[in-house]
């Protein structure tokens, strides 16, 4: 399971949805693998403004990874030469493909390869623990907690 | 030919040896691949997008959505979370290493996601299993209920799904699309092949408002 999963995933019982503390799910025993994949550079600006920054963060941190800036990422921090004024922009769209930079590539790897191979999702308002196998979450819930 | 979901909950019926039958089919893989392709067309994405595809199986659809455009997948490649009740179809698209993440879910129990997550959510053949109640303490109203809340709140402003199904009947077509527009939806039905042995049933629902015009 992605990292970018993680950072959209609630708990899944009723009572629990209405909770803060039910978002983010927090890894427990995590093994961690990198699955590479294609860099997919319009999915990220598409993506980038629906990510909650500092949930991200705590997962990172929780998981022992390289600490991620304090802020987030803008779309022109995402693609070389992002930062370059408007009417410039429009006129190269054209035909230009746009290139990431390193900061996409960055989050790229944390995002879409960063992966949780085995472990537990656990919900920090219920306590409630959803076991990762083979990177599937099983989120079939007893019918008394449906 | 009766119909799978009035034998067995689709967890029990999509054992290791029927979800094998299912995915190998080539004639199932063909309908299965026509069917992705037109509710793709009737989501209209225009750019890589984050889908949920409820009932992904052994990932069929899955497959087509992390196509590039020049292969045929309109905006694509997307990335796509697909969650199924049966750990045998999840097996299968293990195997085949597909690029969605997979959940072990049933749709009637919700949709463990925060508001707002998702452009696009995509169904093929797997919300008629929905109505059937499994056991005395639930019932098809409250797991369509359920599942179209979650759904509703999953997906974007301005979001869109497209749940291609086979109703038994036209009660249980009524009972699909009474329950997505009391979950806030906006809701048309769309029919391929009417009066068919082929007819499709497409629900095409619109989170913001707005009227279809297919
Ligand atoms: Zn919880």
């Amino acid at each position: 399971m992605k990292l970018l999963t993680l950072n959209f995933l609630t708990c899944a019982i009723k009572t629990c949805k209405t909770q803060p503390a039910s978002f983010p799910l927090h890894p427990r025993d995590a093994e961690l693998e990198i699955v590479e994949t294609d860099m997919n550079l319009p999915f990220l600006k598409n993506i980038l403004p629906r990510l909650m920054w500092d949930e991200l963060r705590t997962i990172t941190s929780e998981l022992g990874l390289p600490d991620l800036p304090p802020t987030p990422p803008t779309r022109s921090n995402l693609v070389e030469g992002g930062e370059k004024d408007a009417v410039a922009e429009e006129e190269e769209q054209e035909e230009v493909v746009e290139e990431p930079t390193q900061t996409a590539k960055d989050l790229h790897r944390i995002l879409l390869e960063t992966c949780i191979k085995e472990g537990k999702l656990v919900c920090g308002a219920c306590g409630h623990e959803y076991k990762v196998m083979e990177g599937v979450a099983n989120f079939l819930l007893p019918g008394h907690l449906v | 030919m009766s119909r799978p979901e009035d034998i067995l909950p689709p967890d029990l019926f999509y054992n290791d040896t029927e979800s094998r039958k299912y995915t190998t089919s080539s004639r199932i893989q063909k309908i299965q691949s026509t069917m992705t392709h037109r509710a793709l067309s009737l989501l209209s994405l225009s750019t890589p997008s984050l889908i949920l595809d409820i009932g992904c199986g052994s990932g069929l659809s899955g497959e087509i959505l992390s196509r590039p455009e020049s292969e045929g997948t309109p905006g694509g490649p997307h990335i796509w979370f697909g969650s199924d009740i049966s750990s045998s179809m999840l097996g299968i698209a293990l195997e085949k290493e597909v690029d969605g993440d997979l959940f072990l879910a049933d749709a009637g129990q919700g949709v463990p996601f925060r508001p707002g997550t998702f452009d696009a959510a995509i169904s093929i053949s797997a919300i008629q299993w929905l109505c059937n109640a499994e056991s005395s303490e639930e019932s098809p109203a409250g797991r369509l209920s359920r599942f179209f809340g979650g759904l509703y709140s999953s997906l974007r402003r301005g979001g869109r799904a497209v749940c291609q199904f086979y109703p038994k009947n036209e009660d249980q077509k009524k009972m699909v699309s009474q329950a997505a527009i009391k979950a806030g939806f906006g809701a048309g039905l769309l029919e391929d092949d009417p009066g068919t042995k082929n007819a499709k049933t497409y629900l095409v629902l619109t989170v913001g408002g707005g009227e279809l015009d297919g």
